[in-house]
């Protein structure tokens, strides 16, 4: 790409050069290259494949029962009963007593920044030396060889998931969503196509990180940074629009600055760790002043406060079931959090930030079905799935790819061995892009990292 | 001679004495104006699923009786007797309480960033075996009303390790709606002995293993030089010299006639409280994870013969599981490890736990480092997740009967406490729970608690913010006047 990028100039420059007796133009902008490190990720081969006689989510809402799903070339070729027809010569799985549902992607993990194990050498998720840094990026930290990504697929169903900055900064960088396929590179894991996203952080951490760091100490000092630094992106912008309108002379690139011009272009989408509902209503504001849209909430402990702002302002809010009080922003935590956000019609999703969560995201989100439902607010196990996948799919601006079994996207799925909202129920098979990436009865099937050869338990049953 | 009674300091509450409890808990409820929770002396729960907790299977359409503050019975076929408040379970699961089998639980109100209100551990402090959590323990803590509600009616609570291998003496407690938490107090002594013991004594196991080894010595030579205080040194006539030491402070410990050579670590409230380790009247809970490490406490619990050891972690248990089970040291563990989160647990695997019990080893579970202040209530997923391990090919899982017993006798066994804690077996205090549905399934809820005999309010905090924020509608007035 960058050598692509020399090659125009160069032409560029041929032309401006051969115009003649015309006034001399400005040479044309050079383009920047906004995918240097590009996904190397392909699919895996798959088989032709029918699972038959299953209870399918389709992660939408609806459920069939006696339900058959072809997957095929990497897709989903068709969803329906019974009387669905299916290809000649293709693997058959007997789902009967089991369930299929869309892989789970998780919105907020940190597998790859800080991984397993957690040795000071690998503590690759903070760039906690100034409170602004958009300009890092979660990728160049992660550790493909980390256990976490294989027990998420084997133990959790997790085929997709966003690896995001720690929150100590203000603007922690750039996140980056991965299929959760083993790999020998990040690149290798990319999503093909994912937007990036940016970490913003507000509350408490970075005012516990720089309060005798110069600051910001406080929340207002927090707010004040933050709109400082997008006041620093716009002008940013303003110079390079008008480059890349008018040519002229490439004004200096700002790694950070071309973040947040990214996501002022509405090309980057916006995770922002808050825990607590006032300074999320403050957030929303600053988006508005700054003239970009908060895409998710995380953690957001307290969405359920504003929950009819966060459904007006189409905010997704990626939340646990029950973590709470560990510290002063997360004190207002209920257990009814995502059913109520989902109750007034806002974008509600199960997240881990946690690799040991990751492993039972589905339980976390029965936890919050069945809390909900003794609350009063009835809705069914299949519509509950939407936490899991095709909202968690929406806030990475995948959707239209993966989350949900529809004709036509990726073969993301998961087989489980019962119904996934029991704690009795584990994976029976996942298929990553089509591709057979787990088999729980075949013990070849269960990805060791490099990590892990060689080491006590290699290769066992996790 | 005399045979002291082991553990006695926690025996079973005279029958006078649990009303007295009892009378206190109705008190403190009457004034907090709680609904509907005056003691009951009798209570018939009937038609629901019975599982005793001793790891037998569920008994459908059981009936438990509850009388005075203790199981009466519990089964098929149970008379509910006359005088019985009849509380009607058709459609419920009852079980006993769950025992936290590993907690800081009402330790820390809010563990990040807000001072004065966590208790766990005194990293500038002097002390560290001398360190009893009891007078810590604030029933008041948000943390233990949501784990009542959640049916958690017993902890183990340890201390953090400090500045020292040795990180104090821990409690169990109940999680009752009263001021009185204490079940049993200095029932253990907690030792890091792993990674964690190895930073705490300096940077490496091999210290940590000295200073072990130096801080029984500094104890055996308080005990050795103990003498009965009154008389000045001497016996006094008629009083036999009583060399058991059952409370470390004892001034026969601390008093100036407990000589000390000049060779010492410790402080003297330090060794002191070692006393009744090494004389085996106080578990010692050691924490340790890998396998090496595993087989050296095996090691320790043979050179020092008189320690009553309890492993807890333990996530590489199962590599030398024959070594535990023949050692007879029963293990709390933390079911959920299954990642190699730091080098001494490269094996982890969630078939730990399972292998381990069919070598032999008792096992309960406890929450070792996980969330261990304030999220207790989810041990019965990690239950679940055991049994859901029978399904998994070339996993070890446990049944459903068993599962349960680690979450409720198992831990009180441990602990030496199975006599009175933990199942609905007759004569038990009767800590149990009426569930909408299998208390393993996390989509299950807490219908009822009793703690002691004694209904339990299960309101919380979080519950009041639910109803304050049910509804967002605008209303007359702002939410703060909702309640």
């Amino acid at each position: 790409m960058t050598r692509r990028g020399g090659a125009i100039a160069l032409s560029a420059a041929l032309l401006a050069g051969c115009a003649g007796g015309a006034p001399p133009k400005k040479a044309a902008a050079i383009p920047v290259n906004e995918d240097p490190y590009p996904s190397t990720y392909r699919a895996y081969p798959g088989t032709p494949t029918v699972i038959r006689g299953a209870t399918i989510f389709d992660g939408e809402g609806a459920q069939i029962d006696n339900g058959t799903i072809v997957l095929a070339d990497g897709v989903v070729q068709a969803v329906g009963g019974p009387e669905t027809p299916v290809p000649a010569g293709a693997f058959v799985v007997d789902g009967q007593g089991k369930w299929v549902t869309p892989g789970i992607i998780d919105v907020h993990s940190h597998l790859g920044d800080y991984p397993s194990p957690g040795t000071e050498s690998h503590s690759d998720g903070n760039e906690a030396t100034a409170p602004a840094r958009p300009d890092v990026w979660a990728e160049h930290s992660v550790w493909p060889h980390d256990p976490g990504f294989s027990r998420a697929l084997a133990n959790g169903g997790v085929t997709a998931l966003q690896v995001l900055p720690g929150s100590a900064n203000l603007f922690g960088g750039r996140s980056v969503t991965l299929k959760n396929v083993p790999a020998r590179t990040v690149q290798g894991m990319k999503f093909p196509g994912a937007p990036y996203g940016l970490k913003m952080a507000c509350g408490e951490n970075p005012k516990r990180v720089y309060g005798n760091k110069g600051g910001p100490s406080t929340r207002m000092g927090n707010i004040a940074t933050t709109r400082a630094t997008w006041l620093k992106a716009q002008a940013y912008k303003r110079k390079w629009d008008k480059y890349e309108r008018d040519g002229g002379e490439m004004p200096d690139r700002d790694l950070a600055m071309d973040t947040l011009r990214g996501v002022l272009a509405g090309k980057i989408l916006i995770h922002n760790h808050c825990y607590r509902a006032d300074e999320m209503a403050i957030m929303i504001d600053l988006g508005h002043e700054m003239g970009y849209k908060v895409g998710t909430f995380h953690h957001a402990v307290e969405s359920y406060k504003i929950a009819d702002l966060l459904a007006k302002e189409g905010i997704c809010s990626a939340m646990w079931a029950d973590w709470w009080g560990f510290k002063m922003e997360s004190y207002d935590g209920i257990k009814e959090n995502i059913p109520f956000v989902d109750k007034a019609g806002a974008c509600a999703i199960v997240h881990s930030d946690d690799a040991n969560g990751i492993q039972r995201l589905n339980q976390e989100a029965a936890k919050a079905l069945a809390d909900g439902r003794r609350a009063g607010y009835n809705v069914s196990d299949a519509y509950a799935w939407r936490w899991l996948s095709f909202n968690p799919a929406k806030a990475l601006g995948i959707v239209d790819r993966t989350g949900s079994l529809k004709q036509g996207k990726m073969a993301d799925v998961v087989l489980w061995n019962g119904n996934p909202f029991s704690t009795y129920t584990r994976p029976d098979h996942v298929w990553i892009d089509g591709a057979l990436m787990y088999d729980a009865a075949n013990p070849r099937m269960r990805p060791v990292s490099d990590f892990e050869l060689g080491q006590p338990g290699e290769g066992d049953v996790k | 001679m005399k045979i002291p009674s082991p553990f006695r300091r926690c025996a079973a509450p005279s029958l006078s004495r649990l009303r007295e409890r009892a009378g206190v808990r109705a008190l403190v409820l009457a004034l907090a104006l709680l609904p509907a929770t005056a003691v009951a002396q009798t209570i018939a729960i009937t038609g629901g699923t019975v599982a005793l907790g001793d790891g037998s299977e569920p008994i459908p359409g059981g009936t438990v009786v509850i009388r005075d503050g203790r199981i009466a019975g519990a089964g098929v076929g149970i008379p509910v007797p006359r005088d019985a408040e009849v509380i009607d379970a058709r459609g419920k699961w009852v079980t006993p309480g769950i025992v936290a089998g590993f907690s800081r639980l009402g330790l820390s109100e809010v563990d990040l960033s807000a001072d004065g209100t966590t208790d766990d551990k005194a990293q500038n402090g002097p002390f560290s075996a001398a360190i009893d959590v009891a007078p810590a323990i604030n029933p008041l803590t948000t943390t233990i009303p949501v784990n009542r509600a959640d049916g958690v009616t017993r902890a183990i609570v340890a201390p953090n390790v400090a500045r020292n291998i040795f990180a104090g003496q821990g409690a169990v407690i109940d999680l009752g709606a009263d001021m009185d938490p204490i079940t049993a107090r200095r029932r253990f002594q907690f030792v890091e002995l792993g990674e964690a013991g190895a930073a705490t004594a300096g940077g490496s196991r091999a210290s940590a293993h000295v200073l072990f080894r130096n801080a029984l010595r500094e104890a055996a030579e308080l005990q050795r030089f103990a003498v009965p205080v009154s008389g000045g040194g001497a016996a006094e006539p008629g009083i036999e010299r009583d060399p058991v030491i059952r409370d470390p402070n004892e001034s026969r410990l601390t008093g100036p006639n407990a000589r000390r050579s000049e060779d010492v670590l410790l402080t003297r409230f330090d060794a002191a409280a070692l006393v009744p380790v090494l004389q085996g009247r106080q578990y010692l809970l050691v924490h340790v994870e890998r396998a090496s490490d595993i087989l050296q406490v095996i090691r320790l619990g043979r050179e020092f013969s008189g320690l009553k050891l309890v492993m807890v972690g333990v996530t590489e248990g199962w590599t030398v599981a024959d070594q535990l089970a023949a050692s007879g040291i029963p293990v709390i563990a933390s079911a959920a490890n299954d990642l190699p989160a730091s080098f001494e647990q490269l094996a982890a695997t969630w078939s730990n736990v399972g292998r381990m019990r069919n070598a032999g080893v008792k096992v309960a579970i406890g929450m070792i480092d996980d969330s261990d202040t304030r999220n207790l209530f989810n041990q019965r997923q990690y239950a679940g997740n055991l049994v859901a391990l029978q399904k998994v090919p070339g996993a070890t899982g446990v049944s459903w009967g068993e599962a349960l017993a680690m979450l409720t006798s198992a831990p009180a066994e441990v602990i030496g406490l199975g006599g009175q804690l933990g199942s609905l077996r007759s004569g038990k205090r009767a800590d149990v729970v009426v569930w909408s549905g299998d208390p393993l399934e996390m989509t299950s809820n807490v219908d009822a608690v009793w703690i002691d005999g004694v209904r339990q309010p299960l309101e919380t905090r979080q519950t009041k913010l639910r109803d304050r924020y049910r509804d967002l509608a605008p209303g007359t007035l702002p939410e703060a006047y909702k309640r």
